[in-house]
């Protein structure tokens, strides 16, 4: 199934969740929509499936307009943050629920649920109630319910929101392999944007109703299109810089030619992955002292004063910290080998 | 047990509900059976057994088990309204259900008599060939004007707790609204809906003040036991009216039992289910 949003707008009574947005998913295609709670997202999604009707805008599918008929014909399967699954119900009955409304057969549709239970890898449970599963496993049923019916395209909103941070790995490599297997077009809301960048063929960064950025993975981290992105997606030093002769400056630090008018001010954003740090001068030309240093396993971040109020963050991997022989109040040299600048009016 | 808990412990507290239950409940019923042995076998029979006491025991039963029907039916929707949507007056109305439990029962019943008598909806009632005054049905109106706060107290709490997504996941997977209710709703309203109806049902059987106004209180015809009970007493023939009492308790208690039974059944049969 292929998806195509144009100009979506949604209010809720006082303030407006969804402000024109607009992309497309192909068939297949695995895509994202990021961003902090409050964005929009979720609200964006809920319209797709229907159960939010919007205040203008079209949603097709397949080619075909479906923005005014019920959920029920939609044929979207919807997997919720809290799993939403039955109670009252095992789990061979809450996966075959969406085949008993349609009237298919007893026979049929459990042997339908096995199989779907088969492809979660919950084999042999399908007699438990959901209480008797744990989360990871519950959040794996109810993506097989909403499998069980065939729908054309798949609705996750934060499907490992409330699981803790080992097991959302797991499940995200596991629902990356699902995909690939199944190929079933699918939309993914998320604030997570280690989840967001690992899934997905395509991202949308949601802010305040409006769609900041869309593009692939690498693009969205490497060319955030505005500063909102380049500071939500991945760690950033965010500076405010001046410019002079067409070069960003921010105290010591020179960013490179920006052709607005002198005395400018922009704001610069590079990640602390991007600093360059070495103990002798060279092509690393920058000085300054090493004020704090955090162990984060793989890397080190280093705090580095430059001169009186300008101190950067810095991340360098263990092995070369060690290697380096950094420790506080060392005198070090750092380059930045990637920038992101962004200027706007009102700020000039 | 021997975990440390917050409440004192298994011990104590298991004593002193056994105490308490003891001076409660089960030493005045126990003096009720006391009372009723002074009596022979074919004196209890004749007591217990006449046509008027087994016509007595018809309308009591059955009138009850009507009321809390209707209460049970109409308490889900009373709750699902007071739940489901937000309307002017909702406080109001949400206040107007505990009415009947804060209202002496005779005044209950004076209401009801007028309204349904002489007063308006009497008059109307009766144009169109229905008498409610002073017939079994007037008995069923009483009975549940008295019930209906047990179906919607029991049911509002649950209802609330209900998580709005798993019926919108019910939707998505194409369930209609009635199905969504059927298969989604009703069966976690249930457990609650039967015991709301338990409470309503001994609540019924129990009444008296506010059914002997509207009742009429022919014998064979509009007589409930709790009026005959006190018929006898005011006849001074106090072993007959415990005798009834005492009938009254069993069944009473057969009847709780049977419907805790029923919704313990109800629960087992999910848990056999999560045993396999």
């Amino acid at each position: 199934m292929n998806i195509k949003i144009e100009h979506l707008r949604k209010n809720f009574s006082d303030f407006t969740a969804v402000n024109d947005v607009s992309f497309t998913v192909s068939e297949s295609e695995f895509v994202t929509l990021l961003g902090p709670s409050g964005s929009g997202k979720s609200t964006v999604l809920r319209l797709i499936a229907g159960l939010e009707s919007p205040d203008s805008g079209i949603i097709e599918v397949n080619g075909e307009d479906v923005t005014r008929i019920p959920v029920q014909e939609r044929k979207v399967g919807f997997v919720f943050q809290h799993y939403a699954l039955f109670r009252h119900m095992s789990i061979l009955d809450n996966i075959a629920f969406g085949l008993k409304v349609r009237g298919v057969k007893r026979s049929v549709r459990e042997a339908k649920a096995k199989e779907l239970l088969h492809l979660v890898g919950l084999s042999g449970l399908d007699r438990r109630m959901p209480t008797q599963l744990s989360g990871g496993q519950r959040q794996r049923v109810a993506l097989a319910r909403a499998l069980a019916p065939e729908p054309g395209l798949l609705l996750l909103d934060e499907p490992f929101g409330a699981l803790d941070a080992r097991l959302r790995k797991e499940l995200r490599s596991w629902l990356k392999k699902l995909h690939e297997r199944i190929k079933l077009t699918t939309l993914l809301v998320t604030h997570d944007q280690e989840e967001a960048l690992e899934l997905s063929d395509k991202v949308l960064v949601m802010n305040q109703g409006r769609i900041e950025q869309e593009a692939a993975p690498q693009a969205i981290f490497d060319k955030p299109a505005t500063e909102f992105v380049a500071a939500f997606v991945g760690e950033t030093n965010r500076v405010e810089a001046i410019v002079q002769d067409g070069e960003v400056y921010w105290g010591p630090l020179r960013f490179g030619s920006y052709y607005v008018p002198d005395g400018s001010k922009v704001t610069v954003h590079f990640r602390p992955n991007d600093v360059y740090v070495a103990s002798q001068p060279g092509e690393a030309h920058t000085a300054g002292v090493i004020r704090s240093i955090l162990f984060l396993g793989a890397t080190e971040s280093l705090e580095i004063e430059l001169d009186k109020g300008h101190t950067i963050t810095a991340h360098v991997p263990t092995g070369v910290a060690a290697q380096s022989g950094f420790h506080l109040g060392k005198e070090v040299y750092v380059s930045v080998t990637r920038s992101h600048i962004f200027f706007s009016l009102g700020s000039a | 047990m021997k975990d440390k808990s917050v409440i004192p412990g298994f011990g104590p507290t298991l004593g002193f509900t056994i105490f308490y239950l003891s001076i409660l409940v089960v030493l005045p019923l126990s003096m009720l059976i006391l009372k009723t042995t002074s009596l022979t076998w074919p004196a209890f029979w004749e007591a217990v057994a006449s046509p008027r006491v087994l016509a007595a025991y018809r309308l009591s039963f059955g009138a009850s088990l009507a009321a809390a029907s209707i209460n049970l039916v109409f308490g889900l929707l009373v709750a699902w309204v007071l739940v489901r949507y937000p309307f002017p007056g909702k406080g109001f109305i949400d206040m107007l259900i505990d009415l009947p439990f804060a209202l002496p029962t005779a005044v209950a019943g004076i209401a009801l008599t007028t309204a349904f008598s002489s007063g308006p909806i009497g008059r109307t009632l009766e144009s169109m060939g229905i008498n409610v005054a002073f017939t079994p049905l007037g008995i069923i109106v009483a009975l549940t004007f008295i019930g209906l706060p047990f179906v919607v107290r029991t049911v509002q709490p649950v209802l609330k707790d209900l998580d709005r997504d798993v019926e919108e996941a019910a939707i998505c997977l194409g369930a209609n609204r009635w199905q969504t209710f059927i298969n989604v709703i009703l069966p976690v309203l249930l457990p609650a809906a039967f015991s709301g109806f338990a409470m309503a049902f001994a609540r019924a059987l129990g009444e008296y003040g506010s059914v002997v106004f509207i009742a009429g209180n022919l014998p064979m015809k509009t007589e409930i036991t709790p009026l005959l009970i006190i018929t006898k007493l005011e006849q001074y023939d106090y072993a007959g009216a415990t005798a009834i009492a005492t009938v009254m308790l069993f069944s009473s208690f057969a009847v709780l039992f049977l419907i805790n039974r029923l919704s313990w059944w109800a629960h087992t049969q999910r848990s056999s289910k999560e045993a396999l």
